[in-house]
């Protein structure tokens, strides 16, 4: 197996007021191609910003981010194919469609622009994969459900046939039963279209369930690489526990 | 599936839908279209010339031959009415075409691509904003010569600052979101990205203020007519048809009541349009 996506000594720091704050410092990870990597934590651990990093929507960056060979640089925004081949699947579906454009609008645009035809029947198509009825296509965002909006934004994803997906705790924000089915229908696309995921998570359900390896974050930093039996036994209790880790203050309460 | 298909409806029907839902859209939109008709057709309207001038009958109370009266030189108040509507619908008109786009694009550029593109387009806002608009309308007219475009010029140039700022101001609040970001994942950019995707959502709030902008503007120009700096004697215009109305508002009322009432209907159907508007143009709102 070769290495889909390298990461070496990321740092990544946001300007403030008076001081640099540093989000992530020197986080080092590989993901081998169709596997899906977790990458765990509790909320504040930096896990989103490593993921927004990878997918090119923060360039504030410094270290090695490698993509199925191609080396992202930092400051830069990701253009050409390497933007094709990473899509992102956001946290929360009811902000990551446009309330103003119908379904029709917002899968055939993407498509649009990078010049294909046939975009009605590309439409379709890719309603019925993620398993929703094409004739939802006239609809707009806000008479859809959580559940539906959610595969909406994963058929987007999957419109420009990227080779790496990445997944922001794409079931938070949604109902129990409904997470189920999501998850489902990512590992069953993940198969058929030969992907690597990426996924942002401290659900330890969910990350026993999707990943295959992955990395507890704690403060900006990677607290230890887990393997496949790790991850399975992994509980909501150790996620939790990362956080206080290395709080002073809060050990041994 | 057939539920699905049962929510086709005709455009028609879903226009009857939307206007008996919103009673001041209904309203407004009436009174403009009013307005408008009047403007377009006021020579066929009008039962008399505007200009024609008869001193024997002049200052007379409503009457058969003369529905609202006459005016100082004997001039029909109804005649001049209708052909007042036209300067009025210029100028706001001009003001739509001029004015907005060019307030929001500037908005939609500074609020998005930020930086020094931000300050510098901003700075220039501050100043144009900082320009006292009648004050300018008096200078463009004092360099110029009165009339209606000249007036006009001076309050476009001087209104497209509070579009620039508020279209900033919404703009700055989208770039950060998830929509504009999964939308640039997917190759979206440039101006497709700008006009697209952003100003959809800084188009409402602009139309809104455009509305209740134009009520503000029409009694603007009411106002340069009444001090007569606006369209030049003897074209009607509702403005300065009030200022000939005050020298003898005591004793003869109507002729400045009747262009008073003119405007005074004509801003409250532009509220109105604003108010059913926004409902209107949120497909949020079904």
């Amino acid at each position: 197996m070769t290495s889909a996506v390298s990461v070496e000594q990321l740092s990544i720091s946001f300007p403030s007021a008076k001081t640099r704050f540093t989000a992530v410092s020197d986080v080092t990870f590989s993901v081998e191609e169709g596997q899906t990597f977790g990458l765990i934590g509790p909320s504040g651990c930096g896990k989103t910003t490593v993921l927004r990093a990878i997918a090119g929507l923060n360039t504030g960056w410094t270290g090695l981010i490698d993509i199925f060979g191609a080396k992202l640089e930092p400051g830069r925004k990701i253009t050409g194919d390497t933007r094709r081949n990473i899509q992102m699947v956001f946290q929360d579906p009811y902000s990551s469609l446009h309330p103003r454009h119908r379904i029709a609008h917002i899968l055939g645009e993407p498509l649009k622009v990078h010049g294909a035809e046939g975009i009605d029947a590309a439409v379709g198509i890719a309603l019925d994969r993620v398993g929703l009825s094409p004739a939802l296509a006239g609809r707009y965002p806000h008479q859809l459900s959580g559940g539906q909006r959610q595969r909406v934004a994963i058929a987007r994803a999957l419109l420009l046939k990227p080779k790496l997906l990445l997944l922001d705790e794409p079931t938070s924000a949604l109902d129990v039963t409904v997470q189920a089915e999501i998850l489902n229908l990512l590992n069953d696309l993940k198969a058929s279209h030969r992907m690597t995921f990426i996924l942002v998570s401290h659900d330890a359900g969910v990350i026993g369930h999707m990943c295959d390896r992955g990395v507890l974050m704690s403060h900006g930093r990677i607290a230890r690489a887990l393997d496949r039996a790790a991850l399975s036994e992994l509980t909501e209790d150790a996620v939790e526990a990362a956080a206080w880790d290395e709080t002073p203050g809060y050990r041994g309460n | 599936m057939s539920a699905l298909t049962t929510l086709q409806i005709s455009p028609a029907r879903w226009l009857y839908l939307r206007l008996s839902r919103s009673p001041s859209l209904t309203t407004g939109a009436a009174i403009i279209l009013i307005v408008l008709f009047m403007a377009i057709f006021a020579p066929w309207l009008a039962p008399y010339d505007p200009t024609l001038q008869e001193t024997a009958n002049r200052l007379m109370a409503p009457s058969q031959q003369h529905w609202l009266g006459t005016d100082a030189f004997g001039r029909d108040i109804l005649s001049r009415l209708i052909y007042g509507a036209r300067p009025t619908l210029l100028l706001v008109l001009f003001v739509v075409l001029l004015m907005a786009p060019v307030g929001i694009t500037i908005g939609i550029l500074a609020g998005y691509l930020g930086g020094f593109v931000e300050r510098s387009l901003m700075r220039i806002t501050d100043i144009v904003m900082s320009f006292p608009r009648l004050l300018l309308a008096f200078a463009f007219v004092a360099i110029m010569g009165p009339g209606l475009l000249n007036g006009a010029l001076a309050l476009a140039l001087t209104s497209w600052p509070a579009y620039a700022r508020q279209a900033r101001a919404e703009t700055a609040k989208l770039a950060k979101s998830d929509y504009l970001a999964a939308a640039e994942m997917v190759g979206i950019k440039g101006p497709r990205l700008l006009f697209g995707h952003v100003l959809p959502l800084v188009l409402p709030s602009a139309v809104i203020r455009l509305a209740l902008d134009l009520s503000g503007i029409i009694l603007a120009a009411a106002g340069l007519g009444f001090l007569g700096l606006g369209v030049r004697p003897p074209t009607a215009e509702w403005g300065s048809m009030v200022a000939d109305g005050t020298q003898v508002i005591f004793d003869q009322w109507w002729i400045a009541a009747t262009p008073g009432f003119a405007i005074l209907i004509t801003s409250f159907g532009f509220n109105l349009l604003a108010d059913g508007l926004r409902d209107l143009m949120d497909p949020r709102n079904d």
